[in-house]
């Protein structure tokens, strides 16, 4: 690929990436508030536990070098989503294309960069 | 990795899925490694062995039409399906099928509510849609009925009935299957049937009368391989105005008798929901002293430590849903029939609350009384925030429970039963070599289903050596445990693909009459064996030398 194709290529990446509709973040929302808050989300976990067992098992993992909670994550991109949706991780187990679609991890990742940029100015 | 159908030629299979996708779309039809990564099983117990059941493709039909479609192709070609639901059902297996290389028909996408009625409390659902999406749509709508959800909450109401689930209401809702409405199934020969009402085509009842009229084949379907279920309804219970919970605890050992004798009563009389048993010596099995007693089932001496501590042997919270007056009422018997016949019981009254419960309210753990009793799940709250008991937790921060699954056994119904179960299933445990506090002289059953008590007896195998070798051998281990039970008259009622087969033959009387009265109706509703074949250990003839074929 010539030095002006790719520079075009990225041009159109970052332009897909930051160009995601309202329609795409609302998507995005709905599906992650169906599919994945009910163990990634805030509420309060079974047993008397704190938290949610997704947003727990983050917590303990990271020790709050990032956030347990999905919705604050400024890293997690469409291609993060699609690894960890598609293959499970530790007890998570993977998410089937009839589940979770192409379009809907591309939602997901609008929603979340949404989200997080909003925990972000939420913070300062 | 691509693989075969058994016994089909690259060129037919992929004739197959060219058809495949004619019917469904070319989107809907999956083949590549890592779209067919996610319908393997997460908590396989044989992950990344020769033999693991993997499937060769999948398939994501959206309308009982493309479902008929793809059984006719698998007929064409004699190509094996396997049908799920949510694909959510692990630790019996979750998506992956029965024989390595079937074509999975994912029904994810079939996620309709056709009908919820709270004034006659039933569901018509599609196999897609699961408790979480129907307890969201009884939200949304505000309608008057609950559901009764097992713990994860991701699974599927027609995949739970399918595998006989089962939930933590009031009894007669406990038992999925048992509160089944009628189905509609794509037969083998891709024709469409509806049991009960469903048979008659301008019925206005196929969700209030499920028997129809002559022999009803529905139970043929539930873990069984006869047809896919595109339908199913389900009775829902109408909500509650109140909830209330209260305690019994008896003192002596042989107490547990009576106590079960009343609580029987109790429920069979729709007077209360499901009850939670435990023991509080629990917190004694830390004491060595009262370990060596426990362990050898020393009862005298359980019981004079037990009192020594101050402590009752057993205890069991009951819950009950209605007003607030006839909670009470029945909370009140109760507490009247224990008394008459265990001397010593004490109460304690839990709480007493207004439903729809708040969300501290389904979140509170604190009470007058220390309780089991996980609140969601009792008030019909479907969620997944019991999936803690599979991951990374603080007490277990660098491993998860990758073979996780569930073995429980039926047991009679009586105190009797409990005491003796547990005598068994500890002998078990000596002579297979496997010492363990699990199972032993507290432990107590479960009454998912009304009218039956399972008692797990997984040995905890499940947090033991995860080593592709190490699974292996508790692989072989639980067939062990499985024909040792059956040798006592223990049935399992569920189990993963790899175990099918094993729990299959503790059900042998008179000569597998049962398995061979299956087989010859599999054989002639599906010549190709094309559905499910060796689902519950049926295996059709044209698969029929596959049987067993998990223990080699």
């Amino acid at each position: 690929m010539s030095g002006g194709r790719k520079a075009l290529a990225v041009a159109v990446l970052v332009t897909s990436a930051v160009s995601a509709s309202a329609q795409d973040v609302e998507r995005g929302q709905a599906k992650f508030e169906h599919t994945c808050a009910p163990c990634h989300g805030a509420g309060v976990g079974d047993d008397g536990r704190a938290l949610l067992p997704g947003t727990d098992a983050l917590r303990i993992k990271y020790q709050g070098s990032l956030p347990a909670l999905l919705e604050q994550r400024t890293d997690l991109n469409a291609d993060a989503i699609r690894t960890f949706v598609r293959r499970g991780t530790w007890s998570m187990p993977p998410f089937r294309p009839t589940e979770v679609t192409e379009r809907d991890i591309q939602d997901i990742a609008a929603y979340l960069r949404q989200s997080a940029a909003g925990a972000s100015r939420g913070a300062r | 990795m691509a693989i075969l159908p058994p016994g089909v030629s690259a060129e037919s299979f992929q004739a197959a899925i060219r058809e495949f996708q004619a019917a469904i779309g070319r989107d809907w039809v999956f083949t590549s490694d890592d779209d067919l990564y996610s319908y393997r099983d997460h908590f396989s117990y044989i992950k990344d062995q020769p033999n693991e059941l993997i499937p060769s493709a999948a398939v994501g039909p959206d309308s009982t039409e493309q479902v008929q479609a793809i059984v006719r192709t698998a007929n064409k070609y004699k190509i094996p399906l396997y049908a799920i639901s949510t694909g959510k059902n692990f630790a019996y297996g979750g998506p992956s099928p029965n024989v390595r290389g079937s074509v999975t028909v994912d029904l994810k996408r079939m996620n309709r509510i056709l009908v919820c009625d709270d004034k006659r409390n039933f569901a018509l659902v599609e196999p897609g849609v699961s408790y979480i999406d129907l307890y969201r749509h009884i939200q949304a709508n505000k309608l008057n009925v609950w559901v009764d959800t097992p713990d994860p909450g991701w699974g599927s109401l027609i995949g739970n009935a399918m595998d006989h689930g089962i939930g933590y209401t009031m009894g007669y809702y406990r038992d999925h299957f048992g509160a089944h409405t009628g189905m509609e199934v794509v037969l083998p020969n891709g024709e469409l049937l509806r049991t009960g009402m469903g048979a008659m085509p301008a019925s206005h009842s196929w969700q209030e009368y499920r028997h129809g009229y002559g022999p009803d084949p529905a139970g043929l379907f539930g873990q069984g391989n006869f047809g896919i279920v595109t339908k199913m309804g389900f009775r829902l219970m109408p909500a509650p105005e109140h909830w209330r919970n209260g305690l019994v605890t008896v003192p002596k050992r042989q107490d547990l008798v009576p106590l079960i004798e009343v609580v029987n009563y109790l429920g069979d009389l729709s007077m209360c929901g499901e009850p939670w048993y435990g023991s509080p010596l629990s917190q004694l099995m830390g004491n060595t002293e009262f370990r060596d007693a426990a362990l050898a089932f020393n009862e005298g001496e359980m019981d004079r430590q037990a009192a020594s501590a101050n402590l009752h042997s057993w205890q069991v919270e009951l819950q009950f849903y209605g007003s607030e007056r006839t909670t009470l009422a029945n909370w009140e018997y109760a507490k009247e029939l224990v008394a008459r016949k265990v001397p010593g019981a004490r109460f304690t009254d839990g709480e007493s609350l207004k439903t729809p419960l708040t969300r501290e309210q389904i979140a509170a753990t604190t009470g007058p009384y220390p309780t089991n009793m996980r609140r969601n799940i009792t008030q019909g709250v479907p969620g997944l925030g019991i999936w803690y008991m599979t991951g990374r937790t603080e007490r277990n921060p660098n491993a998860w429970n990758e073979t996780h699954i569930g073995l429980f056994s039926l047991i009679g119904r009586s105190g009797e039963a409990v005491l003796q179960a547990q005598q068994d299933f500890a002998a078990i445990a000596r002579k297979l070599g496997m010492p363990s506090l699990f199972p032993n002289a507290i432990q107590t059953p479960v009454n998912w289903y009304q009218f039956a008590f399972l008692m797990g007896n997984g040995f905890g195998l499940g947090g033991g050596d995860v080593s592709p070798a190490g699974k292996l051998a508790a692989t072989a281990k639980l067939r062990e445990v499985l024909r040792e039970n059956a040798s006592l008259g223990y049935g399992d009622y569920r189990a993963p693909p790899i175990l099918q087969d094993d729990v299959a033959d503790q059900y042998s009387f008179n000569d597998f009459v049962l398995r061979r009265f299956n087989e010859t109706l599999k054989d002639a509703i599906d010549p190709n064996g094309i559905i499910s074949p060796g689902r519950a250990g049926v295996w059709p003839a044209a698969f029929r030398s596959m049987r067993g074929g998990m223990r080699s």
